[in-house]
C-alpha cells in the first residue's frame, strides 16, 4: 500500500500514526507554539496558537484536526501569523507583566512565544489590577495575575491525578481557574503533587520556595546544617546547567551543595535502604500472617494524603513506614544530637526533593518532636538551582565530590526508589534475600515507563502478586478493581507521578519527551554501579541497627500513623431554625464517606423521627461536611457524645437517654 | 411559628435521589436546589458534589458560569430589568440608573443590605411590545420610567413598613 502523504507548506510529509495535525506539523520539523497542548492530556483546543489553513476547511486548529491523505497544509500565512500575533498581544495586556521578579523567568513560554513571534509592542490597553497570589498551600504558590486559562492544570488534575482541584470558573472576560468557592488551594483537596506546576506555561503556579529561610539556616553560625538528596534529584539538577535529562551530576550537586555552606552532605538513598527493611519486613508479616493485604506503599506523600481523603478504609492496608526522607529526619536529628552533643533544635535537616508535596509531608505535625520538624526544610530541585545560581556557583566546571559518611552511603536499591516500581523492586530484592539463601535476583519487569504493571514473582514457595501505578488516576482504577474482587495483588507500590519521583512536580520542565525515561536510566545505571544491590547488605544500616536501635526505638523513628482527612474546609450547615434553650443538638457528618456508609437515609429518619415525636423545638440539628472519623462513619454527634457506625436504633436511644433527663 | 424541621434538606435529599445521583443530571439538580434555597449556598453546593461524586471546583464551575445561578441569597423582591435590544433603545438603562442609586446597587452589589431587594438585568423578556419592561417577583411591568419604578419601589416599602430614606 502506498504511503499516505500530506502537503506541509509544499513538502511532502509522510502520515504515520499522528493523532493529529500538530504532531504531524512537529514531525515536519516545524515549531508551531501552543500553550494547551500537552500529548499525555486531552486535547482541549484552548489556546488557538496552532491555528493553521487546511484546504477545503479553512483555519483550524492544528491540535484538534485529524489527519488524512492527500492534505494541503499552510502554517505561515499572513493571516495566521497575524492571528497569532493578536492572541499573544491579547494574553500581554491581560498579563501581570512583572517579569523581572518571576521565579519563572528564562523558562516561561509566554515570554518566549512573544518572542519567537516578534512581538516588541502591545497594542491593547495593559490590565493593571490584579488579584493577590494565593498563598494557603506550603507545596505550590498560585498567582492567577500571571494565568493565561490554558486550563493545563485543570486537565492534569482531573484526568492524570483525578482530583479535580481546579476548573474554570465565570465566563467571558470574568473567567479564571479556581478552586472550589475561591478558597485558598492548601484549603481543599489539593494532594500537592505539583503536576499542575510541571504543565503551567507561565508562572501562574510554582513551587511554594523556602530558599530565604534555607539562606537563613546556613548563614546562622549557631547551628549545624545538613542536607539529604533524593535519588531523583542527581539525574535532573544538570538539566538547569546544561547537561542532558539522566546525566548523572551527583558528584556536582554535592560539591556545589558544601559551597552553599552545608555542613555535611547526606543521601536520602541511605534512608531509602532503612524503609526497604522496614517495609519489607512489614509486608513478609503480613503476607505470613495473610492480613492487611494488600500492603500499598507509603513513600509518595501525595499518594498518602490521597488515601487519606478517599481511601478511609484502605489506611490500614498502606505500609506504616515513614517515607524514606522523614526517616532520614528522624534518624539524623537522634543520631546527630548525641554525637554532636547538640540540642536536637540547633539540628538543621534540609532536604532536596523532587517534588512538592515532600514539603506538606514535612509539616505534619507527626512528623515532629515537641513541636521541632524532623525536617526542618523541603526544597524542590527547581529552588536549589535557583540557590546554586545565586551563589554564582559553576556548576557544570566543578570536579565531583562524594556524599559524607555515614548517612551518605547506600545501596542501589535505595537509589531506584525514585522511578515507579523502584521501591517494590528494592523490596523484592530484600525479600528474596530473605527467603531464598544465596540467590540475587533482578526484577527488570517493574522498571518500563508505564502506568500500571503488574507481575508476579516467585520467591522459593511463594508467589507474590505485585502491581505498580503511577498517577493517581491509574491508582484509582486499580483499586476500583481490587475492591470489586477482579484483581488480586500483595503488595502494590503507588506513585502520583507519572513514572514516579523523577517525574515529580518540583522537577525542571523538559521539552524532551524522553526526559522521564532518560532519568529512570539515569538511576538504574547508578544502581549498576554501586557495591551493594539489596538493602539489608548496607554495611553502615547493620551498624546502625545493631548499635543505636532497639526495635522500640525503630519503631518509633521509623514507623507513623495516618489520619482521616477532610477534602475542603467547609461549615456547618443548620437543618433547623435554631432554639437557643434547645437541651439537644444533633451534628451528622454528610462528608463523602458517611455518605457513602448511607448518612442521608440515616438523616431522613431522625428527621421523620423528630417530626413524628413534635420534639422540634428540644433540637438544634446541623450538618457537618466530613468530621475526619471516616473509617467510622457514619459519624452523628449528639451533644457531646460521637456516635461511630450510627444506626437509627443508636442515635435514637442516645436522645430518648438526654430527654428522660430534661424536665418537661 | 411552629418550625417546620429541615424541610428545605429533606427536599435536597429528594432532588438528589429523583435523579439517582446521576452528575449528568448537574445542572437541573442545581436549578430545582435554587428554588428550594433561592440561591446556592456552598454547603448545598458540597453536599450534591459529594453526592454526584465529582469535583467540588467542578460543580462551581457550572453554577459561576450560568447567570442563572447566584451564590448569594436574593432580596424578597426580586426585580429584573430588561435590556434587550427593544427595551435597550427605550432607555431601559434609565431605570436601572435611578433604581441603583435609590437602592443604593452597583455592579458588584445586587441586593440591598436589609434584604428586602434584588437588582437583575436580563437580556430579553420576550415582552418587546412593552419595552422598557420590568418584571418584580414575577410580575411584569410594561412601559415602564424612572419615575413609575420608583412609585412601585415606595409602594412595597410601604407594604414592608420600611421608611423611605
Amino acid at each position: 500500500m502506498a504511503d499516505k502523504i500530506a502537503l506541509i507548506d509544499g513538502i511532502e510529509v509522510k502520515i504515520d500514526n499522528e493523532p493529529n495535525l500538530l504532531e504531524l506539523i512537529r514531525k515536519a520539523k516545524i515549531d508551531l507554539p501552543t500553550f494547551c497542548y500537552h500529548s499525555e492530556i486531552s486535547v482541549a483546543g484552548a489556546c488557538r496558537m496552532c491555528m493553521v489553513e487546511v484546504e477545503g476547511q479553512g483555519i483550524v486548529p492544528s491540535c484538534s484536526t485529524r489527519v488524512f491523505d492527500g492534505m494541503k497544509v499552510k502554517t505561515n500565512t499572513k493571516q495566521l501569523r497575524d492571528m497569532r500575533k493578536m492572541i499573544v498581544e491579547l494574553m500581554l495586556a491581560s498579563h501581570d507583566q512583572s517579569c523581572t521578579t518571576c521565579p519563572k523567568s528564562g523558562t516561561c513560554k509566554l515570554q518566549r512565544i512573544a518572542k519567537q513571534m516578534g512581538i516588541v509592542k502591545v497594542r491593547f490597553k495593559q490590565r493593571t489590577e490584579f488579584p493577590e497570589p494565593d498563598m494557603s498551600s506550603c507545596s505550590i504558590y498560585r498567582d492567577s495575575a500571571k494565568c493565561v486559562l490554558c486550563g493545563d492544570c485543570v486537565r492534569v488534575c482531573k484526568e492524570i491525578q483525578s482530583v479535580g482541584v481546579l476548573d474554570f470558573a465565570n465566563r467571558g472576560a470574568d473567567a479564571k481557574v479556581a478552586p472550589y468557592f475561591n478558597k485558598g488551594i492548601g484549603e481543599v483537596e489539593c494532594v500537592n503533587c505539583g503536576q499542575c506546576i510541571k504543565v503551567c506555561p507561565v508562572g501562574a503556579l510554582i513551587p511554594r520556595y523556602q530558599t530565604n529561610e534555607v539562606w537563613n539556616a546556613l548563614l546562622d553560625t549557631d547551628k549545624h546544617v545538613v542536607v539529604q538528596i533524593a535519588p531523583a534529584v542527581r539525574v535532573a539538577i544538570g538539566e538547569y546547567f546544561g547537561f542532558k535529562p539522566g546525566e548523572l551530576t551527583t558528584g556536582q550537586m554535592v560539591a556545589a551543595l558544601r559551597r552553599l555552606g552545608f555542613d555535611k552532605v547526606y543521601d536520602t538513598s541511605f534512608a531509602a535502604d532503612f524503609t526497604v527493611i522496614e517495609e519489607g519486613k512489614e509486608f513478609l508479616d503480613r503476607f505470613a500472617k495473610g492480613e492487611k493485604l494488600p500492603q500499598f506503599t507509603s513513600c509518595c506523600p501525595a499518594w498518602v494524603k490521597y488515601a487519606e481523603q478517599y481511601y478511609p478504609d484502605l489506611l490500614g492496608n498502606l505500609s506504616s513506614c515513614k517515607s524514606p526522607q522523614q526517616m532520614f529526619g528522624s534518624l539524623s536529628k537522634e543520631l546527630l544530637s548525641k554525637d554532636l552533643g547538640m540540642p536536637r533544635e540547633n539540628i538543621i535537616v534540609v532536604s532536596i526533593m523532587p517534588c512538592t508535596a515532600k514539603k506538606f509531608e514535612s509539616q505534619r505535625p507527626e512528623h515532629s518532636v515537641d513541636g521541632n520538624p524532623d525536617v526542618d526544610f523541603v526544597l524542590t530541585t527547581q529552588e536549589l538551582s535557583v540557590m546554586i545560581k545565586e551563589r554564582g556557583i559553576k556548576f557544570s566546571e566543578l570536579d565531583p565530590e562524594e556524599f559524607d559518611m555515614p548517612f551518605g552511603f547506600k545501596s542501589g536499591a535505595g537509589v531506584i526508589f525514585g522511578s515507579s516500581g523502584g521501591v517494590s523492586e528494592a523490596v523484592l530484592r530484600f525479600a528474596a534475600a530473605s527467603l531464598v539463601k544465596g540467590v540475587k535476583l533482578e526484577f527488570t519487569q517493574l522498571r518500563a515507563l508505564q502506568g500500571v504493571k503488574t507481575t508476579e514473582v516467585k520467591l522459593g514457595d511463594l508467589k507474590l502478586r505485585l502491581a505498580v501505578v503511577s498517577g493517581l488516576a491509574n491508582a484509582k482504577r486499580l483499586i476500583e478493581k481490587v475492591r470489586k474482587g477482579e484483581e488480586h495483588y500483595d503488595l502494590i507500590e503507588v506513585m502520583a507521578c507519572c513514572g514516579g519521583c523523577v517525574n515529580g512536580g518540583g522537577q525542571p520542565v523538559s521539552e524532551k519527551k524522553s526526559a522521564v525515561t532518560d532519568r529512570a536510566m539515569g538511576l538504574y545505571k547508578t544502581d549498576s554501579q554501586l557495591e551493594y544491590h539489596s538493602s539489608e547488605e548496607n554495611p553502615y544500616l547493620q551498624k546502625i541497627y545493631a548499635d543505636e536501635l532497639t526495635e522500640e526505638l525503630a519503631h518509633k523513628l521509623f514507623h507513623t500513623k495516618y489520619k482521616n482527612r477532610r477534602r475542603i474546609t467547609s461549615d456547618e450547615l443548620a437543618l433547623s431554625s435554631k432554639h437557643d434553650e434547645a437541651p439537644i443538638s444533633i451534628s451528622i457528618c454528610l462528608g463523602s464517606s458517611c455518605f457513602a456508609r448511607g448518612a442521608q437515609e440515616l438523616y431522613s429518619q431522625l428527621a421523620q423521627y423528630v417530626r413524628d415525636k413534635g420534639i422540634e423545638s428540644n433540637i438544634n440539628f446541623t450538618a457537618s461536611f466530613c468530621t475526619e472519623q471516616c473509617s467510622k462513619g457514619p459519624a452523628v454527634k449528639i451533644n457531646d457524645k460521637y456516635l461511630y457506625h450510627c444506626t437509627f436504633e443508636k442515635a435514637v436511644e442516645e436522645i430518648e437517654k438526654i430527654l428522660s433527663k430534661v424536665p418537661a | 411559628m411552629e418550625d417546620i424541621i429541615t424541610a428545605k434538606f429533606d427536599k435536597v435529599c429528594e432532588i438528589l435521589d429523583k435523579h439517582e445521583r446521576n452528575p449528568h443530571h448537574l445542572i437541573p439538580i442545581l436549578q430545582e436546589m435554587q428554588e428550594e434555597y433561592s440561591y446556592l449556598p456552598e454547603e448545598i453546593m458540597t453536599y450534591v458534589s459529594t453526592a454526584l461524586g465529582i469535583p467540588p471546583s467542578s460543580v462551581y464551575g457550572v453554577a459561576t458560569f450560568y447567570s442563572h445561578f447566584t451564590l448569594e441569597p436574593k432580596g424578597k423582591y426580586l426585580i429584573r430589568i430588561c435590556d434587550g435590544t427593544a427595551c435597550h433603545v427605550k432607555k431601559s438603562e434609565d431605570i436601572l440608573k435611578a433604581l441603583e442609586k435609590k437602592l443604593g446597587l452597583g455592579k458588584n452589589k445586587k441586593t440591598t443590605d436589609d434584604g428586602l431587594f434584588t437588582l437583575e438585568t436580563v437580556a430579553c423578556l420576550g415582552a418587546c411590545s412593552l419595552a422598557p419592561a420590568v418584571v418584580i417577583n414575577g410580575e411584569v411591568h410594561g412601559l415602564m420610567t424612572p419615575d413609575k419604578t420608583m412609585e412601585i419601589i415606595n409602594e412595597i416599602r410601604k407594604q414592608e413598613g420600611v421608611e423611605n430614606v
